[in-house]
């Protein structure tokens, strides 16, 4: 091989102007869905079930409820919102960026999950995190940044109507969203978190420790609820409607989200 | 393994190099050979994107170029799309955000150049743009070149700029870091051990081939 020479630089030119003018990524124009963190593996169970019946299919983006807000309110091209707060789906219609409320779909619920071999034990009353707080057993406790996460926000209103949320505040890494506190609270280096019900269902993340839910009159109910916004098409108007369809319902509840009365 | 994300990747970081390569050559030979008013001042914005945490630059672009600002709306008239969460908008993050590596080496590729070269060119009779493309290119492309692929990699890298204008659209915006991102959070651990893995080797060979490559042609046409 000759060492490289102005012709290179040519070369690379032409590289990049080949990919650059390659055919697009996707030709696609199936409607994008931003759902909430805590349905990444309910809403994907969903999605395929409803692709296999309807030979229609959705694109998924999965995030923090606050964020998909902020974007829709700078004019991310999302045609249907899943949030896991209501409030910030009334937020949205009140200026004017979604036809009406929409509906609510499911109420979430939380669990404290410890990794294998964590100092705490999954014990829904959080004693075992009160005691290994008291004991200086705990490193660190992972939950979803409370600013702009619902079950964020729903785990720090659990943890101070137990008065632990002063004592834990210095051990507390937050995730960008739930499925991230999931994520650190398993990684081995904390001591567990507070994460959604459905995450911890879901076998991949139920492998990796145990966990128990949280009661639910602790924290102000996670009222999810489901929007179609101004530019919804007719596949996303479909997968709307197949929400709540039986079939739809019922991945819902395997997932561990409580129908909501008269939803 | 999200082969759609890697091929976004990769045509983001074909148009980045394409837009940027002759913004590299102009404004590298100018702030190589002029002096002039306020060109500390120039550096110093080409050099800014350099420090400026990719969070604060994605909040600015969050703001600058979104449909209630001047440059988002104006954008929007013209083409009908809006530039925040789509392609485009990425393109011009990643040419914006690249800027100190498509100038600085190319900068220090025509500043290497004789003085008296540059002037046996001018008393030849060459213009200008003769004397760009047979005399200081081919003394100045391995600063140019450095810059196109440092300017290629870097974009296969961004993360947090995409994370704030991106909005991850499978398809528009989610480029391959952000999948990993993704997955990662999906507890799809070998998923994103794959595409971690592919990105390394897309890194190597993307180094490995431009060289090669060009060289057969050089070979070649020589």
């Amino acid at each position: 091989m000759r060492l490289p020479n102005f012709r290179t630089l040519k070369g690379v030119v032409l590289v990049a102007l080949g990919l650059a003018l390659g055919p697009a990524a996707a030709q696609d124009d199936a409607p994008v869905i931003a759902a909430a963190s805590d349905l990444q593996f309910t809403v994907e169970e969903i999605a395929a079930q409803f692709t296999e019946d309807t030979g229609m299919s959705v694109r998924l983006s999965f995030g923090s409820t606050g964020n998909f807000a902020r974007q829709i309110r700078e004019g991310a091209p999302f045609q249907i919102f899943m949030a896991a707060d209501e409030a910030f789906v009334f937020d949205l219609h009140k200026d004017g960026f979604t036809p009406d409320e929409g509906d609510l779909y499911a109420v979430g619920r939380l669990v404290i999950m410890v990794p294998k071999g964590s100092e705490l034990t999954a014990d829904g009353s959080l004693k075992s995190l009160e005691d290994a707080l008291a004991a200086g057993r705990i490193t660190r406790f992972a939950i979803a940044n409370p600013e702009h996460a619902p079950y964020g926000r729903r785990a720090m209103e659990a943890l101070q109507s137990r008065g632990l949320w002063n004592p834990v505040q210095p051990f507390l890494v937050l995730g960008e969203n739930v499925s991230q506190a999931a994520q650190f609270a398993l990684s081995g280096d904390a001591e567990g978190g507070i994460i959604a019900y459905s995450l911890a269902l879901a076998p991949d993340v139920a492998a990796r420790g145990s966990f128990a839910l949280i009661p639910d009159d602790w924290h102000a109910p996670l009222r999810q609820r489901m929007v179609l916004l101004n530019d919804a098409g007719a596949v996303a108007r479909a997968f709307y409607a197949y929400m709540q369809q039986p079939a739809a319902r019922g991945i819902m509840e395997r997932y561990g989200f409580i129908r909501p009365e008269g939803g | 393994m999200d082969w759609t994300a890697l091929w976004l990747s990769l045509q983001l970081a074909g148009w980045t190099v394409v837009i940027l390569l002759p913004v590299s050559v102009l404004l590298g030979r100018l702030l190589a050979y002029r002096q002039f008013r306020g060109k500390g001042v120039v550096e110093a914005l080409v050099m800014l994107p350099l420090v400026l945490p990719p969070t604060v630059f994605g909040y600015y672009l969050l703001v600058a170029f979104g449909r209630n600002s001047s440059f988002g709306g104006f954008w929007q008239q013209m083409t009908g799309q809006q530039l925040v969460f789509s392609f485009e908008g990425l393109v011009l993050a990643s040419v914006i955000f690249n800027l100190p590596f498509a100038i600085q080496p190319a900068q220090r590729g025509f500043e290497a150049i004789a003085p008296e070269l540059r002037e046996a060119a001018r008393c030849c009779g060459m213009s200008p743009l003769v004397s760009l493309w047979r005399v200081d290119l081919p003394l100045a492309w391995p600063g140019v070149l450095t810059a196109m692929v440092l300017t290629f990699a870097h974009t296969l890298g961004e993360f947090g700029i995409v994370l704030m204008v991106g909005g991850s659209i499978p398809g528009e915006t989610r480029t391959i870091a952000i999948a990993i991102y993704d997955r990662v959070q999906g507890f799809d651990d070998r998923s994103a051990g794959i595409m971690s893995a592919v990105l390394v080797g897309v890194a190597l060979v993307t180094i490995a081939l431009t060289f090669a490559l060009s060289a057969r042609v050089g070979r070649r046409l020589s």
